[in-house]
């Protein structure tokens, strides 16, 4: 099969009420990442945009964002979820045969609405959107399930956002950097038990783009310094009703992950890849994203995030640019998480940079409490 | 020279979406709702193929897509899997005001969860394995909040 690579990264500093309609944010991200690649629009063939209706306020969005994302004239085709789908879905256009470069860009302006009222159209109108419920709700239920499945306390979450918030200082586009502590989350404001505010992510603006070229143009288009390779991916997805699923069982996610490995050529995903950014909207998400990452066996995540595995300076380095605890625009999270592992993976992640890294993993999820998830593999 | 984007004042319209949607309830939901509007019970389906039982019904067992055509009164009671104590404010969306409890309750008779409402109970005094029963409203509509709330059991 022919390889892809991502030839060329670009963003908008996260932001909250950022002044940007989200078309210039797009646009904004889309000319960085072109110049990162050193090409022009002139080379590229196809837009895969990644937005939410919803969230945007209107309906067809990506045809909102076409010239701002350099399509006018190309073909343009939409995904509503994480932008790791979006990448997959460029990966995917470029493997058919039927395009060459590629731009995959994704935006987001949670703060020009309420995130409750538009996860709450998540759920099901017949069942349980009457109920109230919406992305903070159930992941309280989620990360209760998993409290009581394996008998984890909220000290143990609380320690992901101290971790997380810390590698934030790091990282110059971040959000929310803070020197924190375990106490400080644990104290902080009840949001829907276990979880506090600190627990939660920040409501966020951002938009980010992606360059994808199959292999052929992408040595003919870019030096080797800047191609980091798509070794592996995965995704796979679980019921729709949360009460259909144990919310604490990864099966999902773990067959998402079996998929990349085994793409990817990875045996033993701990000691052949370099570190990871995983999908942390909430706190408990990392360990419990880790487990059936296959990073350690079920219901261990917090033991050994206690014991600094997953630190900038652990065993296995996990978001170290402060993750979505630390900025968390819905649908570019994903894209921000992929521009950077290729960062990392190029030696451009600056004051972060992790030392000798090769081989890297990108989590996304989609829905809610990760129905679906999207587990890349890059490399150099 | 200083950019003019600096000076300007950057202005906000504020909006709002307002469309009325009729969706259809389909006929396993509406048999579901129709038990529970008119004869205050609550029924689950299974699964013929691997005997999984779902309420609320589903069209089609989500493991095997067989349908799960054998319909099955619940007894009403249950086991609180797990919950939360919401306290934060969504008017528009929240049909109670905080704080209240979500939890997932494995309904006795039942292998897959419903989440709803736990009433009757200080909120701090939920714990998950707690013993609850449905509680019904006396006035009923046809939709998830015929049931009020799972309180525990006495």
């Amino acid at each position: 099969m022919e390889k892809v690579a991502i030839i060329g990264v670009g963003y908008t500093k996260y932001a909250q009420n950022s002044p940007l309609t989200f078309a210039e944010m797009v646009f904004e991200a889309t000319t960085k990442a072109l110049e990162d690649a050193g090409i022009t629009r002139d080379e590229v063939d196809n837009v895969v945009s990644v937005s939410s209706d919803f969230w945007d306020g209107r309906t067809i969005s990506s045809m909102a964002i076409s010239d701002a994302s350099g399509a006018y004239g190309k073909d343009i085709t939409t995904v509503e979820g994480d932008g790791t789908f979006g990448a997959l879905y460029g990966m995917m256009r470029i493997l058919s045969g039927s395009f060459g470069v590629s731009i995959v860009c994704a935006h987001h302006k949670g703060t020009e609405s309420n995130m409750n009222g538009i996860t709450n159209c998540a759920f099901d109108p017949l069942v349980e959107r009457k109920l109230g419920l919406d992305a903070v709700s159930s992941a309280a239920l989620q990360a209760r399930r998993y409290m009581s499945k394996y008998g984890l306390l909220e000290e143990q979450f609380a320690l992901v956002s101290v971790k997380n918030h810390g590698n934030a200082k790091k990282n110059p586009i971040a959000l929310l950097p803070m020197d924190i502590t375990v106490e400080d989350v644990m104290n902080s404001r009840k949001v829907a038990d276990p979880l506090k505010v600190l627990d939660c992510s920040p409501v966020t603006d951002g938009a980010c783009t992606l360059i994808l070229a199959a292999e052929r143009q992408a040595k003919k288009l870019t030096t080797n310094k800047k191609r980091v390779w798509m070794k592996g991916v995965g995704h796979c997805s679980d019921a729709f009703r949360l009460g259909d699923r144990d919310l604490a069982d990864m099966r999902a996610l773990k067959k998402a992950a079996k998929r990349a490995y085994e793409m990817a050529g990875i045996s033993d995903p701990l000691k052949e890849i370099d570190f990871a950014e995983v999908y942390d909207a909430f706190s408990y998400m990392e360990p419990l994203w880790l487990e059936g990452l296959g990073i350690c066996d079920d219901g261990k995540g917090c033991e050994y995030l206690e014991r600094g595995w997953f630190n900038a300076d652990g065993k296995f380095p996990v978001n170290v640019s402060g993750g979505r605890l630390s900025a968390n625009p819905v649908q570019s999270a994903g894209l921000y998480a992929m521009a950077e592992a290729v960062l990392q993976l190029r030696g451009e992640a600056g004051e972060r940079q992790l030392d000798g890294v090769e081989t890297a993993l990108v989590h996304g999820i989609n829905g809610m409490c990760g129905q679906s998830h999207c587990v890349w593999v890059l490399g150099r | 020279m200083s950019d003019w984007k600096d000076d300007v004042e950057i202005l906000v319209h504020e909006g709002k979406i307002s469309v009325p949607y009729s969706w259809t309830v389909g006929s396993t939901l509406s048999r579901f709702y129709c038990e529970l509007r008119d004869n205050g019970k609550i029924w689950a389906n299974r699964c013929p193929s691997c005997g999984t039982t779902f309420v609320p019904p589903k069209i089609k067992c989500i493991n095997c897509y067989e349908e799960p055509h054998d319909w099955v009164e619940l007894p009403g009671t249950g086991t609180v899997e797990t919950y939360t104590v919401v306290r934060y404010e969504e008017p528009s969306m929240h049909p109670r005001k905080a704080p209240f409890v979500y939890g997932v309750i494995k309904m006795d008779g039942a292998d897959t969860g419903i989440v709803h409402f736990i009433g009757d109970v200080d909120p701090e005094q939920v714990k998950v394995g707690m013993r609850v029963e449905a509680v019904l409203e006396d006035e009923r509509e046809g939709n998830i909040l015929d049931i009020r709330h799972f309180r525990p059991l006495a």
